[in-house]
């Protein structure tokens, strides 16, 4: 008997004011799974990370999430992150008076709370998050300054990576994650999220270059155009796009569709 | 040697099986005193009586009553709030749960009245004290009971009633009352001036740096009673003190009308630091019932380089018009304003402060952070008036607003008035609203949204939390908690 996935989609279909994003879009992601999903800007990437994610805003029309066998789309933003859903912002906002370390040790003492267990320790947390913050080369200053406030672009996603290995989720989504870095700052994201890859994990990656892939090395490459998946392919196919870019793609589909 | 565990310094928060957000708003029956509704030059004389008062008070109540009364229960009309008309006559004045005077043993207090500051979480009985902060508890008109008064006394710090202030101190009452803030200030304070029953008094000796905490519990209990306390606080040369008070009151369908003055008087180099945090009961969701607090503080720093602080987190009462404020009389004198005004429902508050600029390099920062929710409206109001001796002021005003919801106001009316070119004024104002994108952040981290719109409202709040004392800001976070509950979905 084959193995619930941990995330499948199906002929997923939405709009944001009306307007069509998404047109059907199938995806399932197995534990030890990395799925990169490339494509042109506006074709929907963003979307389907923020929907999954549950962001506000975006009206489902169609199509099933499941979760680990559960209905995704009925669930709240934050009982999807406490179920493991990850989501590494594109754009990380930022939030005054609310320090780093203090969010972060509510985060973990809420997924600790729904276990049935204690708060953890605040010196443990302050150790573990330190040792962390080293990790993606996060100043421990940093962490004892309010959430990415005056933080560099670059910071902001290293801070992403840096909850993502301590709130340590089963499934990450990473939202143009890599955008926006010099290429220090890309090795040091690229590392951060490899070390969380393992057996028990998955990651769904969104990018638009194919650049990142050097470093993270997908199982799954799939390309989505006007709001669904057009080609499904292994690591090899990032280096065609990478030749031949997406238009290529584009007139396959337009051709496809009329047939 | 292991030192006994000190009682937790919970001031305001409170667990309770009320079923009700305002978790303050139980009822202590006592069998005590009262006056007959009604305000007249007789009821001031009675007031007056009940503490044997000199002959100058009881003149000065009734010059205090006499220019009110010539008011024609005119109240100010120029705040940003709206009640209806308010029977002066259909109010007690006083209200004690004593029958005669405060007895001196609390053996002697009522137990109910007793169990009700246990309840509030300010224990009187001396084994069960807060540690490090000295209480003087007002219950209604009268203060029941005041800590930590031996241990003031040796470093010759007077902390205790007002009334007995009036009785044992009457030299330095008779010379600070009414030097801040005159009888005929402002209607409200004329009103208190007149009929005030009690209160606290301070007096901090040169250079002493009092050694806790000093806080002022006020209670409301009686139905249909005003409150009318005086706070006098002198800090005499190079002294410092700082002062805390917290207020609450029951449930009740009807208002209350809460009318009290404070003044503060700084000599040379000493320093006042004065934090409230005030939750009498706001009134139920259609704004029926809730304290009308409409009161006077101000403070005078009179010496060379003396420094007033007020720090106030106001998240109580239906209505709220006080604007604690600083006169900057000596030289090189600071004067500081820390507030956050919360509004929820039906709420109202007209807030900020004056800081009046005399002496040279005169120095005040204002930090004002209203937050509206429900269908509650907010106004900053605040005036920093630089006069023509005053050289070298500074003034740093920052007023930010935030909205919770659509239904809400927030409104901000700086007056601004400079007359000397020397000058500096910074002026910052921001209104803002609890941003969904901020919200989607913190709930994408498993925070719920109940517990993320606070953490976002919390960390707005920051900048004047961290003035309070630490224990102190704890409850202020925690105040914050309690009156946003139910303004999630």
């Amino acid at each position: 008997m084959a193995e619930t996935p941990l995330l499948e989609v199906r002929n997923l279909e939405v709009s944001v004011a009306e307007t069509e994003i998404l047109t059907g879009l199938d995806l399932r992601v197995n534990v030890g799974e990395v799925h990169a999903i490339m494509g042109p800007n506006g074709s929907g990437k963003s979307t389907f990370a923020n929907v999954l994610a549950g962001k506000p805003g975006y009206t489902v029309t169609g199509g099933e999430v499941q979760y680990e066998g559960k209905d995704l789309l009925k669930m709240l933003p934050d009982e999807r992150a406490r179920a493991g859903v990850f989501l590494a912002f594109q754009y990380p906002v930022e939030l005054p008076g609310i320090k780093t370390r203090e969010f972060l040790r509510t985060a973990v003492d809420v997924r600790r709370e729904e276990r049935g267990e204690e708060r953890i320790k605040v010196r443990e947390f302050n150790k573990l998050l330190e040792e962390r913050a080293k990790a993606v080369d996060l100043d421990s200053a940093m962490v004892k300054r309010s959430v990415n406030e005056g933080f560099s672009g670059g910071e902001k996603k290293r801070n992403e990576i840096l909850q993502l290995s301590v709130l340590d989720p089963k499934l990450a989504l990473l939202d143009e994650t890599d955008s926006g870095l010099d290429i220090d700052a890309l090795k040091i994201v690229a590392e951060g999220v490899n070390r969380f890859r393992g057996p028990e994990k998955a990651i769904v990656l969104v990018t638009h270059y194919q650049r990142v892939l050097n470093y993270i090395t997908p199982d799954y490459i799939h390309v989505l155009i006007d709001g669904r998946i057009v080609r499904s392919g292994g690591p090899e196919l990032a280096l065609e796009l990478e030749a031949k870019g997406y238009d290529w793609l584009r007139e396959t589909v337009e051709s496809g569709s009329t047939a | 040697m292991v030192a006994p565990k000190a009682p937790s310094k919970k001031v305001i928060s409170r667990e309770s099986k009320l079923d009700s957000d305002y978790k303050w708003g139980f009822v202590t029956e006592t069998d005590g005193d009262r006056l007959p509704k009604g305000i007249n030059e007789d009821i001031v004389r009675l007031i007056a009586g009940k503490n044997n008062e000199p002959e100058w008070l009881v003149e000065w109540r009734l010059k205090a009553y006499r220019h009110w009364a010539s008011l024609d229960y005119e109240e100010p009309q120029w705040a940003m709030v709206d009640f209806p008309p308010i029977d002066y006559q259909d109010i007690y004045y006083y209200a004690s749960p004593f029958k005669e005077k405060r007895p001196e043993s609390l053996d002697d207090v009522d137990p109910e009245v007793l169990e009700a500051f246990t309840k509030l979480g300010i224990p009187l009985e001396e084994q069960k004290q807060l540690s490090g902060v000295a209480v003087d508890a007002v219950f209604d008109s009268v203060s029941v009971a005041t800590t930590y008064q031996k241990q003031l006394e040796d470093v010759g710090v007077i902390f205790c009633s007002m009334s007995e202030a009036i009785e044992k101190h009457p030299e330095l009452v008779q010379k600070y009352m009414g030097s801040v803030v005159p009888y005929t200030d402002n209607f409200f304070a004329s009103l208190n001036s007149a009929v005030f029953s009690d209160g606290t008094f301070c007096y901090v000796p040169p250079g002493v740096r009092c050694p806790v905490e000093l806080m002022t519990y006020f209670r409301m209990n009686s139905e249909g009673t005003g409150q009318f306390e005086r706070t006098l606080i002198i800090a005499d040369k190079g002294s410092y003190v700082s002062y805390l008070e917290g207020c609450t009151a029951p449930m009740r369908k009807t208002s209350q009308l809460h009318a009290a003055v404070v003044e503060l008087i700084a000599l040379d180099d000493a320093e006042i630091k004065y934090s409230t945090l005030q939750n009498w009961y706001p009134g139920d969701k259609e704004g029926r019932g809730g304290v009308y607090n409409f009161v006077t503080k101000r403070g005078k720093a009179a010496g060379r380089n003396s420094k007033i602080s007020w720090t106030q987190v106001e998240t109580g009462s239906a209505i709220t018009w006080k604007y604690p404020s600083v006169i900057l009389q000596g030289d090189n004198s600071v004067g500081e304003f820390y507030s956050v005004a919360l509004v929820n429902n039906r709420q109202q508050a007209d807030t900020g402060t004056k800081m009046i600029h005399i002496g040279k390099n005169t120095k005040s920062t204002i930090i004002a952070k209203g937050i509206s929710a429900g269908k509650a409206q907010n106004t900053y109001r605040g005036l920093v008036r630089i006069m023509p001796g005053a050289e070298n002021a500074r003034n740093f005003t920052r007023c930010d607003s935030l909205l919770v919801g659509d239904e809400c106001g927030a409104h901000t009316v700086p007056y601004i008035e400079v007359r000397n070119k020397s000058a500096h004024m910074e002026h910052e104002a921001t209104t803002s609203k609890v941003s969904e994108d901020q919200l989607f952040y913190l709930m994408q981290r498993g925070i719920s949204e109940e517990e993320a719109q606070y953490m976002i409202i919390n960390g707005f709040c920051k900048g004047v939390f961290q003035e309070l004392p630490f224990e102190f800001a704890m409850e202020a976070s925690q105040l914050l908690k309690v009156s946003l509950e139910g303004v999630v979905g």
